[in-house]
């Protein structure tokens, strides 16, 4: 078949994304200027939720090189090309602790540590569980930390992919294998850095509040929202002529990954909640207390979209293999973990006084355009098509 | 399937076989008589399994007191014993559910023999459920029946119920499994058959199977749906194990990880067993060039994986019990490490973290000696594991005046050996009357990864 590998970024798609990206600019601006509350949450909960986007694409293909995977050869430019966006997350994170640390982690003012003021009096600010943790939770390790995953993360993204572009160049075999050793260690830091970051970005918000499942939760959720964005990603590529290769057997994997993985999330989600329920602790049970109370809706809603409808929707074979179904799915999805990670970042930061409106709406499009041009652009620098994998033959040939 | 393979790829069956080679190498176990040392492996398991009746009848003759429970530790090798059993039974089925979702071909040399062994890893850990509850003649009371005794009702909030049904669940579903796998192998054996008494044996077990297109369009289709309900019970049942523990309030074992942790735990016990199993039946049956060093390498390569997202979940349970500020939680661990019991739970970290690291190496993942070594290490470390959790938390409550130790009497210590008898004897008869290799689904993949396909394709 016919096929162009070469993705050119159109400028019509470009022009688009600048618009986004000047809505998302003038939403915020304009959060700014009349003192919306919650303007730098609502940079927050995007930062986060395009940093997992990107993070999980990077998963992704890690996991396809240690794994040693032949059917996703033809697919895995495209978590490639979404990973390059984790350099934009990481500076816009270190934009939102250095200006807005104290509004969004409580735990950065330090006056909560200090038992006894200068005066010998007791501080009254003081906080006992706060101070017990300052050994961890204090702005210059907080820093140090935040800097070293990304460095992390993004320096993988970037080898991995100089490793793609020297294998469509010379085709040497010693690059499929440089991939899968720096995969390998990729895989083994995100396993650490995956949870701690969890809890140091969001985990930390509540910041009282502690959970062991949080950090494999988030990685659930991390993973989830990237194969929904891979999804829709794929689709729009075919409509507009490319990765015309693929056959549905690839999309019918990518749907068999979003069914499993959204079960996953919905079994994590579910551990986390029934365990915190049921024991009623008041230290743990605050949290879940504050998103029933005030969330009602989105809570539930969170859980309908993101467990019940693929659940129903994707269990029949040809839901996966049809277009127009995954990329509902997708945007379900997308939508369905954009408010998951809203559960998890607002409520910290804002309690009961939340609004979703044109702010919060335009804060999204606008991380999306940039999102948008990051990733396209990432995408016509390189083939579609590793065209010298070695397992590119079990790609081609790759029946369900 | 895709039959185009990429030439990275091993071969799975060495020695290049032909159909007809399978069925030979598969059958003769059963068609032959057993050797020396398969009786003097049934006379030993024999002999621990009258120490496990011993040590049974003994306790529900006379009672629980003849345990080394007391007040304070109300759980101790009963409950471990069971979860690691419950524990080690999860392999089978992931390797026939989760590994076939996941095309991995070499999952099926060992499949059939890693099902049996999760049967009787259930039957070992129901066994330990149904003996400590005392009075075992009421051994069905968990289950919600009409009766007359009262308002004789189970509760429904207690995750001990939930156990019930999560492992009943998947134990029957196992079998099925297993025995649906079984059926086209036993008409085969019933078909070569030159004795009358093997031949109506077989004819009885295989079911009337004729091998025609429609016997294997259901066979398939009765798999598919089979492998479907089996991969979520796979998750769900150490989940609800855990929950047992994680619902209450005792420091330690209230913790929301405990679901997936228990389930990465199990798998990796259970591929230790898997391991243990194989490493000597391939040799006894000679069956290495089904069972290659590429099969031990891969699950090996399991065994590295969920011991270190179990060792991710020890440290991220030690980190947030400090994080959390709570001192119950604090001292449970600080206990955990430090404690009376501290040489349990650096038996723990050792056997389940600390040495699978070595299974970095892909030398030492591809020696037999030190994957069976290994194995064992990890079958340690898992039992610790639950003991550690059981006891450390238990043996310190809050009144610091019930604190106190628990030792095990020579009935607990004859429950747990004498329960690895009843763990080999069904075995050791299993590798001998029934195929251990899933022959059918085996000779399916000949073709694309038999050694014959691999000829002139170069390899790393």
């Amino acid at each position: 078949m016919q096929n162009n590998l070469n993705y050119t970024f159109p400028n019509k798609l470009k022009t688009l994304s600048f618009i986004m990206m000047a809505i998302g600019a003038v939403a915020i601006a304009a959060g700014f200027a009349t003192h919306h509350e919650q303007t730098w949450a609502n940079i927050m909960h995007n930062n986060f939720y395009f940093l997992a986007i990107a993070l999980g694409g990077l998963f992704f293909y890690a996991v396809q090189y240690a794994a040693e995977v032949g059917w996703s050869v033809y697919v895995i430019r495209i978590p490639l090309a979404m990973s390059q966006f984790l350099w934009v997350s990481g500076i816009i994170m270190l934009i939102i602790f250095l200006a807005a640390g104290h509004h969004i982690w409580h735990w950065t003012h330090h006056e909560l540590f200090v038992e006894t003021l200068p005066d010998g009096k007791p501080n009254p600010e003081y906080d006992e569980i706060l101070a017990g943790k300052s050994a961890y939770l204090n702005v210059p390790f907080f820093l140090i930390r935040m800097v070293l995953y990304f460095v992390i993360w993004y320096g993988f993204a970037h080898l991995l992919r100089k490793h793609a572009s020297a294998e469509d160049m010379s085709g040497a075999g010693e690059h499929y294998q440089r991939s899968r050793k720096l995969s390998i260690v990729f895989l083994v830091l995100f396993a650490v850095t995956s949870s701690t970051s969890a809890w140091d970005f969001v985990m930390s918000i509540d910041s009282h509040w502690f959970s062991t499942l949080f950090g494999w939760y988030t990685f659930a959720g991390i993973f989830i929202s990237s194969l929904a964005v891979m999804a829709l990603i794929i689709v729009y590529l075919r409509k507009q002529g490319y990765l015309q290769h693929l056959n549905e057997n690839h999309l019918h994997d990518v749907g068999k990954f979003m069914f499993a993985f959204s079960i996953f999330w919905t079994y994590l989600w579910f551990a986390q909640f029934m365990l915190i329920w049921y024991a009623n602790l008041p230290e743990e049970v605050t949290y879940f207390m504050v998103r029933q109370d005030y969330y009602k809706t989105l809570f539930i809603v969170n859980f309908l979209i993101n467990f019940i409808l693929p659940f129903l929707i994707l269990m029949t074979r040809d839901s996966k293999r049809k277009l127009l179904l995954l990329t509902l799915l997708g945007t379900t999805l997308f939508i369905g973990h954009w408010i998951d990670t809203f559960l998890m970042v607002i409520p910290g930061v804002m309690n009961e006084h939340w609004t979703i409106g044109v702010f919060e709406i335009g804060t999204t499009i606008g991380f999306m355009g940039l999102f948008i041009f990051v990733v396209f652009n990432a995408l016509s620098k390189l083939s579609l098509l590793p065209t010298r994998h070695p397992m590119l033959a079990e790609s081609e040939h790759f029946t369900l | 399937m895709s039959n185009v393979e990429s030439s990275l790829r091993p071969a799975l069956i060495l020695g290049d076989k032909t159909l007809h080679d399978i069925t030979e190498d598969v059958c003769r176990p059963i068609e032959d008589k057993p050797n020396k040392y398969w009786w003097m492996a049934f006379g030993l398991a024999s002999a621990i399994f009258l120490w496990w009746l011993l040590a049974v009848t003994y306790t529900i003759g006379t009672g629980l007191g003849v345990w080394g429970l007391n007040k304070t530790v109300g759980w101790a090798w009963d409950i471990t014993n069971f979860v690691w059993w419950v524990g080690i039974g999860h392999a089978g089925t992931l390797i026939s559910a989760i590994l076939l979702l996941f095309r991995q071909k070499w999952r099926l040399s060992i499949n059939r023999s890693a099902e049996a062994m999760t049967i009787f890893a259930v039957i070992c850990a129901a066994s330990f459920i149904v003996v400590h509850m005392g009075r075992p003649w009421v051994a069905y009371w968990p289950f919600p029946f009409a009766n007359q005794f009262g308002s004789l009702w189970i509760n429904f909030n207690s995750p001990l119920v939930w156990d019930v049904f999560a492992i009943s669940t998947y134990f029957s579903v196992s079998l099925v499994f297993w025995y649906t796998g079984l059926i086209p192998d036993f008409a085969i054996v019933r078909d070569r058959a030159k004795t009358k008494a093997r031949k109506f044996w077989y004819t009885i077990l295989s079911f009337g199977w004729v091998g025609s297109a429609k016997n294997w369009q259901r066979f398939e289709e009765v798999s598919l749906v089979l492998a479907g309900l089996a991969t979520p019970l796979v998750l769900s049942v150490h989940s609800v194990v855990s929950m047992d523990f994680a619902t209450s309030l005792v420091p330690g074992w209230h913790t929301t990880i405990f679901p997936p942790y228990f389930v990465a735990g199990a798998i990796f016990s259970g591929f230790a067993m898997v391991q243990t199993l194989l490493l000597i039946t391939r040799k006894v049956l000679n069956l290495e060039e089904y069972i290659t060093i590429y099969h031990i390498d891969m699950m090996n390569r399991i065994i590295l994986i969920t011991g270190s997202i179990v060792g991710c979940a020890y440290l991220t349970e030690f980190f947030i019990a400090w994080y959390s500020g709570v001192e119950y939680e604090q001292y449970a661990f600080i206990n955990r490490a430090t404690g009376p019991y501290w040489w349990a739970y650096w038996s723990m970290m050792t056997c389940n973290v600390i040495s699978p690291q070595l299974m970095w190496s892909s030398k030492l993942r591809k020696n037999l000696f030190m994957t069976f070594f290994l194995s064992i290490i990890v079958n340690i470390g898992m039992w610790f594991e639950r003991f550690v959790i059981i006891v450390t938390s238990l043996h310190r409550d809050y009144v610091p005046s019930s604190w106190t130790m628990f030792h095990p009497t020579w009935v607990e210590i004859g429950l747990f050996i004498g329960s690895l008898g009843l763990f080999f004897v069904p075995f050791l008869l299993f590798t001998r009357f029934f195929p251990v290799i899933a022959m059918s689904e085996l000779k399916t993949i000949l073709k694309s990864s038999g050694s014959q396909s691999k000829k002139g394709a170069t390899h790393e």
